[in-house]
């Protein structure tokens, strides 16, 4: 069913870019060829890496788990295809960083050969948090570059109620047609998806939201919804925005509801998935297949034959270049993701990962820096689709400012490029808002941990005045002690001199007297003595 | 392979700073134009002279500054401060006012302020105001706009004049130079006259022409013209012309409602002077105006409120530069108090709320 009155809004700015989608849309999509060697990196989402499963020298199936997901945010990992671990270290992964990840090497045996598969026909006989289980174990993550582990996201708490379930296929960044072309071929996985997780969050709507550049998909889609008869679901065609396709900027355009900026799209009954994560759901439940594949845009000037193929996790991206009929001559840059957001890669000996939606290699040679100052034209406000101010961020920003840049939201930037694409200065304003972000996370963590520290220090220095304390305290009671003492023994010696007759010398003495009484008694009758001997004993 | 990396966006920039600038600078031509046609050779002579002393000083202060020379000679800010100067001198100004003009704009209003992009106040308005101030009797020398009372100079004996400082034989200051037709109307009214009597008189009634001053309604017309131009093609923010306007209108149109005979009516403040100049050319100038949308517009109407009281109640004929320094002084302060409301954000909040909180800590 498709509500032609559907309303939608707009939200503040926004550019309209060339698409240059259609080089990459001519040919259906391709499944690239099965390579020797597959690099399995084993953190390819945010959250948490999970703990291996493997060893080197093991032999695995496809499909099955190479990590297991201890965390709650994480998702595992999954051998591809069948074949032997060769490696297991920390290799390069296509990373803004640079940095090396801990990866797993798959060296593949050809044979493609499955794990036993248990597909679920039905999955609304299950219930929801079983649906999840199977998601997360499947190591499902947002395909729309993001990748956000999805059972975390599909399951947004007791308080929250989704309304409506938004599928985005936007996909407003130039080049990328990885979701143009899924919708197309995989239309029916796509609506069954959808189902799944809809039936999952108990949504009483979908909207599947395709950016009005992409009729073929848009009409795909309406047919499959038209065969099955479905009424919840439906199509949505928006006008083509960048960046539209930002999940709180398609939330404005299809609700205007605005997603709170402390919040998410759950706190106003909503949930936003890409439509290749919706696909991965199908799979995952009603075939019984983990995520072990993407659709990746191979596209620009700097490469022969701009396509979409569908890729194993872990195949270099080397091997789709040559696929792609390889590199132009004139080739100078190789980016992962879109030419607004994606980020630019040093080599391409570097394996595709869950989040890699495009291979962008671009012939244009990186231009000088003709960085001109800030003239506050306000070209960068007026595109802003956060509303923000780009140029204030920036004084802020490059002075270093960085109280005043989150009073001023540096956080609710999404670092779209809007305002970067625009200046007529040339100033590369997103990487000043990147190193502000850095810094302000920097210092939040070196302020926890001096924070810390500044506990333990109070800590310290409390047991030490305490000990102080108890030091003196006993010091004072060993002085009363010895004062008591003495003033014992001054009252003892007040008493007289027969106090200080020594016991020793009064046994002595008393010894001598019972002598002395012995020898008398001895001359005179036996009860004097006695006598004699009493007093002797009470002088002691 | 290996590649060179760089930071998103990745698609070349098209936009420049050179030229924004340069297209205000030819929307500036056909008024330009007008004006040397209607005020003789004066206008372009003081627009060379002006452009070359500009370009001469910012190289020189760039070079001093240790910057780099080319981007910024070539940038196009500095001809734009010689030429909206140059336009705002009385044709026959001495060469030397000129430079003084020209040289303080540059130097001292934009340079010692850290240069393009960092001048708080308005280059060629600073350089106005200075010579103006400094030289009331050299800034009345305004040529009659091809009127037949008139002698009209040719290039050369303008050349001399400006240069020179001497008139030919046999031409008198009253025969070449007259008062704009605001000057007019401020001396006038001083001497009771009324805006009808001043309009119709025998001797001043021909300067006024049809609505706003022969000539300069020509003038202002085309700058109109290329300024909504401009405006279109979002070079310049429309807001700004429009408040200035609006604010202009209201309060002219306001007061001769009230009394016509001692206030002109709305089209003579629209369509004299260099409103229009002013409104799509000068308070424009991004740098030292407000950035936030509403801020352009409170800023816009604050230079239209401004020149109306000065050309009304104030001791200079016309008030532009004033009204725009005036407001390039608030102009931070409007952006401050008309910040819009950031995407999921409230109203109610309000940066410095916070600011209060960071300082209590």
């Amino acid at each position: 069913m498709t509500r032609s009155s559907q309303q939608l809004w707009h939200f503040h700015g926004g550019l309209k870019l060339d698409s240059n989608k259609a080089m990459s849309t001519a040919s259906p999509i391709v499944k690239a060829r099965l390579p020797k060697q597959l690099i399995i990196p084993t953190q390819q989402h945010i959250g948490e890496a999970g703990q291996l499963l493997v060893k080197v020298g093991d032999k695995v199936l496809k499909g099955q788990a190479l990590t297991d997901c201890t965390e709650y945010v994480s998702a595992p990992i999954h051998a591809p295809t069948s074949g032997h671990i060769v490696e297991i270290a920390e290799l390069p992964a296509p990373h803004p960083s640079g940095l090396n990840t801990l990866c797993v090497v798959l060296e593949t045996d050809g044979e493609d050969k499955w794990l036993d598969l248990q597909p679920i026909r039905h999955p609304n006989t299950k219930s929801p948090a079983e649906l999840r289980q199977l998601i997360r174990k499947a190591g499902i993550v947002g395909l729309g570059g993001a990748a956000f582990p999805t059972a975390v996201k599909v399951n947004p708490g007791p308080e929250s109620h989704i309304e409506t379930l938004i599928i985005n296929g936007a996909e407003c960044e130039p080049y990328i047609s990885c979701d143009d072309m899924l919708m197309r071929e995989y239309a029916q996985e796509l609506v069954s998806g959808c189902g799944i997780i809809q039936y999952m969050v108990s949504a009483t709507h979908c909207l599947i939201a395709v950016e009005d550049n992409k009729p073929e998909a848009i009409s795909a889609i309406k047919a499959v919804i038209k065969e099955r008869a479905l009424h919840t679901i439906e199509v949505v065609s928006i006008p083509t925005l960048y960046p539209t396709g930002g999940e709180k900027q398609l939330i404005k355009v299809l609700t205007h509801k605005e997603v709170p900026s402390d919040g998410l799209p759950s706190d106003i009954g909503l949930l936003v998935q890409n439509v290749g994560t919706a696909v991965a759901v199908h799979k995952a439940i009603v075939l019984g297949e983990p995520l072990l594949s993407r659709i990746v845009t191979i596209t620009g000037e700097g490469v022969n034959q701009p396509q979409n193929m569908d890729v194993l996790i872990g195949t270099p991206m080397s091997e789709l270049i040559e696929q792609a009929g390889g590199y132009h001559a004139d080739a100078s840059k190789l980016i992962m993701g879109g030419p607004m957001m994606g980020f630019s890669l040093q080599t391409d000996h570097l394996p595709v990962t869950k989040g890699c939606n495009c291979l962008l290699v671009e012939n244009t040679p990186p231009a000088p820096p003709a960085t001109m100052p800030c003239i506050r034209c306000g070209a960068c406000a007026t595109v802003c689709p956060a509303q923000l101010l780009p140029q204030q961020l920036f004084w802020m920003a490059s002075s270093k400012n960085f109280d005043l840049v989150q009073d001023y939201h540096l956080f609710d930037c999404i670092e779209c490029g809007c305002c970067s694409q625009v200046c007529p200065s040339q100033i590369p304003l997103v990487q000043y808002y990147r190193f502000a972000k850095t810094e302000i996370w920097n210092q939040e963590r070196d302020r926890i941990k001096s924070d810390h520290a500044r506990v333990r220090h109070d800590f310290r220095q409390a047991r030490m005045d305490r000990e102080k304390v108890e030091r003196a305290e006993k010091l004072r009671k060993k002085k009363e002690l010895l004062e008591k003492k003495k003033q014992a023994e001054a009252a003892q010696k007040a008493d007289g001199n027969e106090a200080q007759i020594d016991p020793k010398k009064a046994a002595i003495e008393a010894a001598m007297k019972r002598v002395q009484a012995k020898k008398a008694a001895q001359k005179t009758d036996s009860q004097s003595s006695q006598v004699n001997n009493q007093a002797g004993n009470d002088e002691k | 392979m290996q590649f060179k990396t760089a930071t998103s966006p990745h698609s070349p920039q098209q936009n420049s700073v050179q030229t924004l600038m340069f297209k205000v600078l030819l929307a500036m031509i056909p008024g330009t134009i007008a004006m040397i046609m209607f005020f003789g050779w004066g206008v372009l002579i003081n627009i060379i002279l002006a452009s070359v002393t500009a370009l001469s000083a910012e190289a020189l202060m760039l070079w001093i500054r240790k910057r780099p020379i080319k981007p910024y000679i070539t940038d196009g800010s500095a001809l734009l401060t010689a030429a909206l100067l140059a336009l705002a001198l009385p044709q026959l100004a001495p060469w030397w006012l000129t430079v003084i003009g020209t040289l303080f704009a540059i130097v001292v209003a934009k340079h010692l302020y850290g240069g393009l992009g960092f001048n708080p106040f308005n280059p060629a308005m600073v350089g106005y105001v200075v010579v103006i101030i400094s030289f009331p009797k050299e800034m009345t020398q305004w040529v009659p706009p091809l009127l037949e009372a008139y002698t009209q100079l040719s290039f050369s004996e303008t050349l001399r004049i400006i240069f020179g400082g001497e008139l030919p034989l046999t031409y008198t200051w009253d025969a070449i130079t007259m008062a704009t037709p605001l000057d007019t109307v401020k001396t006038q009214l001083g001497l009771e006259l009324s805006i009808h009597e001043i309009e119709t008189h025998k001797e001043y009634g021909p300067m006024f022409g049809a609505i706003g001053g022969f000539g300069w309604e020509w003038v202002n017309g085309l700058f109109l013209a290329t300024g909504l131009y401009l405006a279109l093609k979002g070079i310049i923010d429309w807001r700004i012309p429009a408040g200035m306007i609006a604010a202009l209108l209201v309060l002219s149109n306001t007061f001769a409602l009230y009394d016509y005979a001692s206030f002109a009516p709305p089209t003579f403040h629209l369509f004299s002077g260099g409103i229009m100049l002013a409104a799509f050319f000068i308070a424009t100038d991004p740098i030292t105006a407000a950035t936030t949308t509403k801020g352009r517009w409170l800023y816009g109407m604050g230079i239209g409120i401004f020149i109306f009281i000065i050309r009304t109640w104030g001791s200079y004929p016309d008030g532009i530069a004033f009204a725009v320094i005036l407001m390039n002084m608030a102009a931070p302060l409007l952006d401050y108090y008309t910040m819009p409301r950031a995407f999921g954000h409230s109203w109610t909040e309000f940066p410095h709320h916070h600011k209060v909180d960071d300082d209590d800590e």
